[in-house]
């Protein structure tokens, strides 16, 4: 559907070789504006296939402890709009990663639109996630975003209703992301008995690729979720790495899990 | 004309409104539309609330002319809609009334709540006290600091206070958090919101709960004077006293409808909370609505001696009145709100919320413009006894 996007080209690759996709996110600017650049790099070489970087809000409310404080910090920082831009820039002159813009909706708002999404291609993005711009919620904007060629990358939770998922599918491109379970971002100990029978379901019912996020913390549990999606996200356990460990932890962390879903998939080992 | 007529299908007022909010909440929002939908149109529901408004809150309050006070204004005459007198202190407790009772009809058992100044969180506790909920409600910790009172009054009536430590330790983190753990427990928890604000349908079920305030005051008035006011003037930090009393004079074009915002330490220091006064359109706790926000989106902390009034969004409804020009918006700052809540209180003995008090000090500075006009209504929002510590912590004084 979006020509320019390399997110459809990246996942059809995948498909074609039978492996899973590894979908990291990081704060842009956290700790500092300094260390995302060479963190998203690090990220892209230890295996990630599409890159979410978060530009921070002060007021996220899908989120948990972990990437509020990074939101926080990043802000406290400077991290702004341009600044995000800026860093995708960097990282565009040395790789070909796919990258999300991860965010709420009032940046964006408040930048502009279509200033936003024009900006952020040219930056180099291939899609956008705005946590609070729900499918059918403001179809004017949702249209606006959609016609920029930009991916708009839908979020699927267990609450969503069987006839809305139809909807949400027609409606998205790139790829779903479906929330492993009710609640805010955050790591946890243990996923949800359902999940596997849920993400079944929903790769049955919709023709774009599936990717499992919220909650997903350990090489373990990347590749239980590897087993049964498309794509696997990890948000909170890899900023809190990058928090309390720094960024070649981070990057020592994401390799564990590509590793893990490596193993877990056949079809997903690398020739390295 | 109403505002029903004029309200897109959508739960928009004109742009503002809408439903900006994780995807996660939809199916709830879904319900909860559907719910107060058929709830509206059951006469079992209405009675059921009536009767609790009547037996349990006490309305209908009284309209009150306050002589004295209307001295030193030099116009009118002026009434106060006495919301003090109801039970729990505030006109908070039409809302919570009236959703705990949607919330029992869901079948749901668990409720939240944000709270600012402590009114709606006590109305809520209440309410759940009386209709057997578990309640929890998220405070600012600086609010928890500075109403105290209404901690203790919460805990009282079994409820669960959780401070908040994040972002500004005020009424908008608090409203953060309690999102937060709807999205986390949306499948048995009801989010009793407790202003005009947040996404479709509360913004409009909240006014609805509140109208009673201008439906009395309409046929109140219309007793004691014979003819409508002149303006009606209400204090605003999300705006549900002022949505409860502006919706059913909305199609009165001869009434005014004035919205006090609070100025904080002077609008020009860039330390208050007047949103609608100074602030841009852009998306907050899942509404379209004016916001206080920096040059890059971010909302902006704000500031007000009234912990209710501290918020840095408004009422989406409040935004489309501002924008077609249905009511206007002014502003006063802590220094006047404090000066008229001491002299209301000696006036007319009458101790007002701090919040109220912003209404207050506008309507005494009312009377040139509106001598002669005809009588003037001040929604009397709150009574001051959960401000009194605070009060004279910062003018200084000692209790005792």
């Amino acid at each position: 559907m979006t020509a320019d996007s390399r997110i459809p080209a990246r996942f059809a690759a995948l498909a074609s070789e039978g492996r899973r996709a590894l979908v990291p996110y990081v704060t842009a600017g956290f700790p500092d504006l300094e260390t995302t650049v060479p963190l998203l790099r690090g990220l892209a070489d230890a295996g990630a296939d599409v890159l979410e970087l978060g530009i921070p809000f002060s007021d996220p409310l899908a989120d948990g402890p972990t990437i509020q404080y990074s939101s926080f910090q990043a802000l406290e920082a400077g991290t702004t709009v341009p600044a995000v831009l800026d860093m995708l820039r960097a990282f565009r002159e040395t790789h070909d990663t796919p990258v999300v813009l991860f965010t709420y909706l009032n940046p964006v708002v408040h930048y502009g639109v279509d200033r936003f999404c024009a900006d952020a291609r040219e930056a180099g993005a291939d899609g956008v996630l705005l946590t609070d711009l729900p499918v059918g919620s403001d179809p004017e904007m949702e249209a606006r975003v959609t016609s920029s060629g930009l991916d708009l990358i839908r979020l699927l939770a267990p609450t969503t209703g069987f006839d809305r998922i139809a909807g949400i599918a027609a409606e998205a491109t790139g790829f779903l992301y479906y929330i492993s379970r009710t609640g805010v971002t955050g790591a946890r100990e243990t996923l949800r008995d359902e999940l596997a029978s849920e993400v079944v379901k929903l790769r049955e019912a919709v023709g774009l690729p599936v990717a499992v996020g919220f909650g997903i913390s350990t090489p373990e549990q990347a590749a239980e979720v590897a087993a049964i999606a498309d794509g696997v996200v990890v948000g909170s356990a890899l900023v809190k790495t990058l928090q309390n460990d720094g960024p070649e932890a981070a990057v020592a962390f994401l390799r564990g899990l590509r590793e893990a879903m490596d193993e877990a998939v056949p079809g997903n080992r690398r020739a390295r | 004309m109403t505002v029903e007529t004029l309200e897109a299908p959508t739960g928009r007022f004109g742009r503002f409104g809408g439903r900006y909010v994780p995807e996660t909440l939809i199916t709830a929002l879904d319900e909860l539309s559907r719910a107060y939908a058929e709830a509206k149109e059951d006469p079992e529901f209405g009675a059921e609330l009536c009767d609790l408004l009547v037996t349990y809150v006490g309305r209908a309050t009284p309209l009150y002319r306050a002589h004295r006070f209307e001295e030193v204004v030099g116009a009118g005459p002026v009434y106060f809609k006495r919301e003090d007198l109801n039970h729990t202190g505030a006109h908070k407790i039409n809302n919570a009334i009236g959703q705990a009772l949607l919330c029992r009809r869901m079948g749901k058992r668990r409720i939240i709540a944000e709270t600012g100044a402590g009114q709606h969180g006590v109305a809520t506790a209440t309410a759940c006290a009386r209709f057997d909920l578990d309640c929890t409600v998220y405070m600012g910790a600086e609010d928890v600091e500075r109403q105290a009172l209404n901690v203790y009054r919460m805990k009282l009536l079994g409820a669960k206070v959780v401070p908040v430590e994040s972002g500004t330790r005020t009424l908008k983190d608090a409203t953060n958090e309690a999102i937060r753990d709807w999205v986390t427990n949306v499948e048995d928890t009801h989010y009793i919101i407790g202003s005009v604000v947040g996404p479709d349908p509360f913004p409009r079920m909240v006014r609805d709960f509140h109208a009673t305030i201008g439906q009395e005051t309409r046929s109140q008035i219309l007793e004691a004077e014979g003819r409508l006011p002149a303006a009606v003037v209400a204090c605003v930090g999300g705006g549900s006293n002022a949505m409860g009393m502006f919706h059913p004079f909305v199609g009165d074009e001869e009434v005014d409808l004035i919205g006090v915002e609070a100025a904080g330490e002077g609008i020009e220091t860039g330390r208050h909370s007047a949103t609608l006064s100074t602030g841009t359109p852009g998306v907050l706790h899942g509404a379209m609505s004016y916001l206080l926000q920096d040059g890059d989106g971010q909302v902006a902390p704000a500031h007000s001696v009234s912990a209710g009034l501290d918020y840095p969004g408004v009422g989406p409804e409040h935004s489309w009145l501002k924008d077609t020009g249905r009511a206007r918006y002014v502003a006063v700052t802590d220094d006047d709100a404090l000066a008229a809540f001491h002299e209301l209180s000696r006036l007319e003995g009458i101790i007002p919320a701090l919040e109220t008090a912003h209404a207050v000090a506008y309507m005494r500075s009312m009377g040139a413009e509106y001598v002669g006009r005809g009588p003037l209504v001040l929604c009397l929002s709150g009574r001051g006894d959960k401000d009194v510590t605070h009060v004279a912590r910062v003018t200084g004084d000692r209790i005792g």
